[in-house]
């Protein structure tokens, strides 16, 4: 009599790890791993980038260009991303300005990242009392090099660890990508899926998103219990 | 000696002086001068506003009115360099306020290097030499965190010094120290009394202000009530407020 247990065991192979299909849709998945990687890469350095300068003006502490930080900020943090992504995408032509899907992607994901991080930094560079400005410009430091030398290297303590969790909530992100056609991952997998009709690629692209991001996570969770032990 | 530029011989010349916060009125007109190489002390009571007279000195806070002329540079000039007169006014704070993530030698030597542009060896240099000047020589390679409050003060005192300063204001210099520790830090400033350096001082330290001060100055709710000599002061009070404030902090 044929086990059922066997029998299971190979619909679960027959349905997520379909030997012919790992390796014809291989080089689509690890293609969509490189998309996806690029995206990140830019979307943190720009958003962070971005972020801090962001934070940087607002301690300029000019009312009309608080304001519109503020305003910025709030809305970006309020809004889905995806949300953000149709409208770029599928919106600003009726304007004259159309963005290849790549750069929609990477521009929502930015700005999204640029405020959250501008928050992250502007908390941080408030944590750092006021006798260390105090100090810094009586000795004849101006503004900027007080911020530079003084500040910052005492907010980034604090802003290492909320920083690194919205690294990569925000790169995760990436996979919303597939809703206008970026050949990430997911695009790739589900592309794949349906032509196949097997759930093998998505099971790939799963994967990939398993060895792509569980270093980050980790590196996250180091970094995390290193700067919360400098500050005990 | 008086350079060129300077105001008679006063080192600090501040007259009606003024400072609101909202509508509290914290400053209400204070005259203040100081002459080369005097120690003018500042007792007055909680929230008289002496923190604030001090930090009015090198801009620190913006008055709402009156002049700051600070060896003859008026401060309050849209031309004047405001940062290349701080750098001639030091500041010695209540809290030491030194930077946490700095070693002591980096602590003395950040200004040297991104003010004034001074090479790594020379600023390590000077740095050792008014570290050396404060008793901590051999504490440079420390984090502040590692000093005790007195040593931390002392710190602070040489990041002040390393930059030669004409004039250095003291908020408050031992508040926060334990009483076994400010023995040093009066050490210290005793030492730079007997060098010739200008200092104006706000502190509770009235056995420190008979001894050392060449001038006493009594300010209560934002006004100058009354200054004199140490003696004048302490034994012979006029205003009764000044007595008041004297017989409680001698108790
Ligand atoms: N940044 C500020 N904003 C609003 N009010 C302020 C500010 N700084 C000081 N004050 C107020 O100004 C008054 C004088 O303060 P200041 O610190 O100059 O007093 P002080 O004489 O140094 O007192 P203490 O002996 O407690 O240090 C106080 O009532 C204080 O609350
Ligand atoms: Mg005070």
């Amino acid at each position: 009599m044929a086990t059922p247990e066997l029998s299971a065991w190979q619909r679960f192979v027959e349905t997520f790890f379909r030997p012919d299909l790992l390796a014809e849709y291989s080089d689509d998945i690890a293609l969509g791993m490189v998309v996806t990687c690029e995206v990140a890469v830019l979307v943190l350095v720009c958003g962070t980038a971005l972020g801090l300068l962001l934070a940087y003006l607002r301690a300029l502490r000019f009312r009309a260009l608080n304001f519109l930080i503020v305003v910025f900020v709030d809305v970006m943090r309020a809004l889905p991303p995806l949300v953000l992504i149709l409208l770029f995408y599928f919106g600003l032509p009726s304007v004259g300005i159309s963005l290849s899907s790549f750069v929609v992607l990477w521009l929502v994901l930015t700005l999204v990242l640029a405020a959250f991080a501008e928050e992250i930094f502007w908390a941080g560079m408030l944590s750092v009392r006021d006798g260390q400005w105090q100090a810094a410009r009586s000795t004849g430091l101006g503004f900027n090099q007080t911020l530079v030398w003084v500040i910052l290297p005492q907010a980034v303590r604090m802003t290492v660890p909320p920083l690194t969790n919205r690294a990569i909530a925000i790169t995760k992100n990436t996979a919303l990508g597939t809703v206008i056609g970026v050949g990430e991952i997911l695009n790739q997998a589900t592309t794949a899926q349906s032509f196949t009709g097997s759930a093998t690629p998505l099971m790939m692209g799963a994967i990939a998103y398993v060895v792509l991001f569980v270093p980050v996570v980790m590196l996250g969770r180091w970094v995390e219990t290193r700067f919360a032990w400098k500050r005990a | 000696m008086s350079e060129p530029g300077a105001n008679g011989d006063y080192i600090l010349e501040a007259r009606g002086l003024r400072k609101s916060f909202g509508d509290l009125e914290v400053l209400k007109g204070v005259d203040f001068r100081v002459r080369s190489g005097e120690l003018v002390f500042v007792i007055g009571p909680s929230g008289s506003g002496k923190s604030t007279l001090l930090r009015c000195f090198n801009r620190l806070e913006e008055p709402s009115a009156g002049s700051v002329v600070v060896h003859g540079v008026d401060l309050m000039a849209r031309s004047t360099d405001i940062n290349a007169m701080r750098r001639r006014i030091g500041m010695v704070f209540q809290s030491f306020n030194l930077y946490p993530h700095l070693r002591v030698r980096s602590n003395v030597t950040l200004a040297l290097r991104r003010v004034l542009r001074k090479p790594r060896v020379e600023a390590d240099r000077i740095a050792e030499a008014a570290l050396a000047r404060v008793g901590l020589a051999d504490k440079a390679d420390a984090y502040p965190s590692e000093l005790s409050g007195g040593q931390q003060q002392r710190v602070a005192i040489a990041r002040a010094l390393a930059l030669e300063p004409q004039l250095v204001l003291f908020d408050e210099p031992t508040s926060a120290l334990d009483p076994e520790l400010v023995g040093s830090v009066l050490t210290v400033m005793r030492d730079l009394r007997a060098a010739g350096m200008t200092m104006v001082v706000v502190s509770h330290e009235m056995r420190f202000a008979r001894e050392a001060a060449d001038r006493v100055v009594f300010m209560d709710d934002g006004c100058i009530v009354e200054e004199g000599s140490p003696e004048e002061i302490f034994e012979r009070p006029r205003s009764p407020r000044l007595r008041e404030f004297v017989a409680e902090v001698t108790r």
